[in-house]
This record gives structure tokens, C-alpha cells and sequence, in this order.
């Protein structure tokens, strides 16, 4: 935590350098951030997406997917690594339960919203038109709930991305080991790796916003939400 | 990994922490000891919970402050929208540790820089949802207030501003949840609030400092969430049969 902290240009100018004298290292780095990101990704995925279309398409458990989610929205990643620490230990499964726990809340709030809201005379028509209930889902709502649902993928991603930063203090590798470590990396590198994972991060949420457009059926393109997670607007959010 | 680890092991000499108090149960590093909690409320724990709420309400109130204007201008003023939009979503999306490190040579390693990081988290969301809650409010209200020949600032503060409670408030809630989680991080930066026995706790491994100030974080998250609701609640009777689900 002891750190020079004196100001200037020379500071970012120092960083830089590091940048070009030290590419592989923040390359290997990132490598490891980006493996341990998507893992629980993935994992968050698997668990979350199921439940959260299911729970939407019969439209029950609006208080689990909404309110619960909330609740473990509210739970501060430091705060969960940290309980980790003292019961699971260091290690890469105290930072992958955290960065789960973290993921999970956006993506099956908005995959069950996003199916909850789809209008009632599409799936009525599908019905009529004699499909089953897995092809109302699979054919019809899930097609119509794509865009809100990948926003809430694009949501923990970037979350976990920022988040997965702090995987460093439990063990779990990444770019954090150079932030958190002053002492080694000295001001330049910390500054360097800083800056690293801020480009990360914001390419991994402009690629997704991308993808999020792609995946949007044409007629509902014209209402694409802008910039950023949109699981935050006051709807969801009570 | 093990390299990093290993240095900061060695800077903090005591593997097993030597803080006094406790007795077995700290020599043993068990998952939790009461006693040593107990012991060490009154100088570390609490202290640090109290840091830590006044980090949050500042970083709100002047989040919201920032907020509301840059709101206000862009529900008048649709063009000013989303470059703010773009600009907050930026800032929302630079990964809070490296955000507390970019500052520190420009503002030092302060308060300032703590809270500087911590307000501009809170832009987007709030921001968003102010807009959101005045371009919520029906067209046909907005009509019968100027029918009943409100001015334009009267229909925003006696109409427009009340409906959009239920929206500002969610944001808040949000925004205030979010800043009690990264503020645990500003530990780093400047010792303060809970974050700083959980870093404290992570060269030692010691369990209970680490459980301890998780458990406050986490409960202190969890009370702000249920405050702002139980506010928005009582501030917005007429909501309370409207919303659905």
C-alpha cells in the first residue's frame, strides 16, 4: 500500500514504456483474466439462463428473479471474495464462486423479464398455430427476448471483467497481481496494467454491444437500448 | 501468482497475526473468534463502518447532485443526451481498481481520489434513471398541468419531478449499493472504510478479520437496499397498486 504518489506526466510516460518493455507480460496476464472471466461466464450462463427462461415462460417467480437478484446485486464483490477467503481460502474457487455470485443476478433478471414481457398474442398465436410449449419458447419468445437477455449477458460480462481484477487478491491470477502489487511493478507498471485492463474492459463492452445488435431481430432493432447495462432503469429495478 | 503472493507474505512479516486478544482460537486461525471480534469493534470495525458510510453519502450526494443537473438539461435539451450517456457509461465501465490507480498521479493518494472514482460510478445509473422516470410521466398529465396553466418550472416541480420518484429512487438505491461495494476497494488507495481490514486480513489470512469486515459490507449493502426501498415506498403511495408484478 506505500506508494511514491507523485504527481505528473512523467507517471503515464513511464507507463507506457512499461507497456512496450513488458507486452508479454501483460499479454500472459491477460490471458489469465480473460480464461477465468469466461469460466464464469460460462458457469453463470449455464445456471442463470435455463432458470430464467423457464421462470419467465411460465411467468412465475417475478419476486426469485427480480427480487433475490437484486439482493445479490447488492453484495459487494470484495466483500464476497473476502467471506470466501475465510472459508474456502486462496484460491481459484473462491474468486470463481465470487465472480459467479456477481454474474448471476443480471443475466436471469433479464433473461426472465425479457421473457416475461413478451407480448401475450404472439404466444397465443403460436399456440393456435399448434406448437408445444418448448416451441412457443424456443421459436417464439426466445427470438423476441434476445436483445434484453444478451443485455444482461453484456452486463455481467463487464462486471465480470472489471471484477475479475480483483481475482489477484485471492489468488486468482490476472491483471490485478500487477495493480495490486506497487512493490514489485513499481507506479509505471501498476499504471500500465491500469490502463491494460481499462481497454479490456471496454472492448469487451463494445464487442458485445455489437453482438447485441447483431442478435436483434430486425423489426426491433429501431429500439435497441444506447450505451451501456440497461438492467438499471426503474422498471427492474423495484 | 505465487510470486506476487510470496513478496507481499514476506513484506508483512507475521504469518499468524499478532494482534492480541483472542487467545486459541487467533493462534488456531478458525473460521471465526467472537472474542477477537469483540475485542477489536471499538478500534477497528467500527470505525471503519462509520469511514465507509461517510465515503458512500458523499460520493451519492454529490454523484446525485451532477446527476440531476445533467439530467434536467438533457430532458430539456434531448441533443445533450447521449453524450452524457456515452460519457457516463465510459466511466462506469473502467474497472474500479484500475480507476483508483489512474487517478493517483493526478490527485494523490486522497480522499479526493476515492471519491472522485467512487462519483463517477454512480453517473450512469442515476443519471438514466432520472431521464427515464421524467420521460416516463404520461403525456396526458404533462397536458392537463399545462391546461391548467402551469409554467413550464411548475409543471416539472409539481408534476413531472414527484412522478419521477419511484425512477430516482431506484437509481439511488442502486447507485448507493454499488458505491458501499467499490468503496471497499478505495481501501487500497486510502485506509479507510471496510475494505481496509480485509486487505490487511489478505497477507496474514487471518478469518476472522476477513469475515468479519465481509459480513459488515455485505449487511451494510443489504440495510442501505432495504432503506431506499422502504423510502421509496412511503415518499410514493399512488405507485404502490400501479406497478404490476
Amino acid at each position: 500500500m506505500g506508494q511514491e504518489g507523485e504527481a505528473g506526466v512523467n507517471d503515464f510516460t513511464d507507463a507506457f514504456k512499461f507497456m512496450g518493455d513488458n507486452t508479454d507480460l501483460l499479454v500472459s496476464k491477460t490471458g489469465e483474466q480473460l480464461q477465468l472471466c469466461g469460466a464464469a461466464i460460462g458457469i453463470s450462463l449455464l445456471i442463470a439462463i435455463p432458470l430464467g427462461l423457464w421462470l419467465g415462460h411460465i411467468h412465475r417467480g417475478a419476486w426469485l428473479a427480480i427480487n433475490v437478484s437484486n439482493m445479490g446485486r447488492a453484495l459487494p464483490s470484495l466483500a464476497v471474495i473476502a467471506i470466501g477467503l475465510g472459508i474456502l481460502g486462496l484460491g481459484f474457487v473462491n474468486v470463481m464462486v465470487a465472480l459467479i455470485v456477481l454474474a448471476v443476478p443480471p443475466i436471469l433478471t433479464n433473461a426472465y423479464v425479457a421473457i416475461d414481457g413478451v407480448e401475450g398474442d404472439a404466444v397465443e398465436a403460436a399456440r393456435g398455430m399448434g406448437m408445444n410449449p418448448l416451441q412457443v419458447l424456443l421459436r417464439v419468445e426466445l427470438p423476441l427476448a434476445l436483445p434484453l437477455l444478451f443485455a444482461g449477458i453484456r452486463t455481467a460480462a463487464v462486471y465480470v471483467v472489471a471484477t475479475g481484477t480483483l481475482a489477484a487478491e485471492a489468488g486468482g491470477g490476472g491483471l490485478g497481481e500487477i495493480i495490486f502489487n506497487q512493490a514489485s511493478y513499481r507506479l509505471a507498471g501498476v499504471l500500465a496494467a491500469a490502463m491494460w485492463v481499462t481497454a479490456l474492459a471496454l472492448l469487451v463492452e463494445g464487442a458485445l454491444a455489437l453482438v447485441q445488435r447483431l442478435v436483434t431481430p430486425a423489426g426491433l432493432r429501431r429500439r435497441a437500448p444506447a450505451v451501456g447495462p440497461v438492467v438499471e432503469t426503474a422498471g427492474t429495478t423495484t | 501468482m505465487t510470486a506476487a503472493l510470496g513478496t507481499k507474505v514476506a513484506a508483512a512479516a507475521p504469518v499468524i497475526p499478532n494482534f492480541g486478544g483472542g487467545g486459541t482460537c487467533v493462534r488456531q486461525n478458525k473460521l471465526f473468534c467472537w472474542d477477537w471480534f469483540s475485542a477489536h469493534w471499538g478500534d477497528t470495525f467500527q470505525p471503519a463502518l462509520l469511514d465507509h458510510i461517510k465515503l458512500t453519502l458523499i460520493a451519492v450526494g454529490i454523484g446525485f447532485a451532477i446527476s440531476f443537473v445533467a439530467a434536467l438539461v438533457a430532458y430539456r435539451f434531448a441533443r445533450f443526451e447521449t453524450p452524457f450517456s456515452v460519457f457516463s457509461g465510459i466511466l462506469y465501465t473502467i474497472p474500479s481498481a484500475a480507476l483508483f490507480q489512474l487517478l493517483v498521479p493526478v490527485t494523490g493518494l486522497t480522499t479526493t481520489t476515492v471519491e472522485i472514482a467512487l462519483v463517477s460510478y454512480t453517473l450512469l445509473i442515476l443519471f438514466r434513471n432520472i431521464v427515464v422516470g421524467l420521460r416516463g410521466v404520461p403525456e396526458d398529465v404533462r397536458e392537463a398541468a399545462r391546461g391548467m396553466g402551469l409554467t413550464r418550472r411548475q409543471t416539472l416541480l409539481r408534476v413531472e419531478l414527484p412522478l419521477a420518484v419511484p425512477a430516482i429512487l431506484a437509481g439511488v438505491q442502486v447507485a448507493t449499493v454499488t458505491v458501499i461495494s467499490l468503496a471497499t476497494i478505495a481501501a487500497f488507495i486510502v485506509d479507510q472504510g471496510l475494505g481496509s481490514p480485509i486487505f490487511k486480513a489478505i497477507p496474514t489470512t487471518f478469518n476472522t478479520e476477513f469475515i468479519a469486515a465481509g459480513a459488515l459490507t455485505t449487511g451494510l449493502a443489504l440495510a442501505a437496499y432495504l432503506l431506499i426501498a422502504v423510502a421509496q415506498r412511503l415518499l410514493t403511495p399512488w405507485a404502490r397498486r400501479a406497478r404490476p408484478a
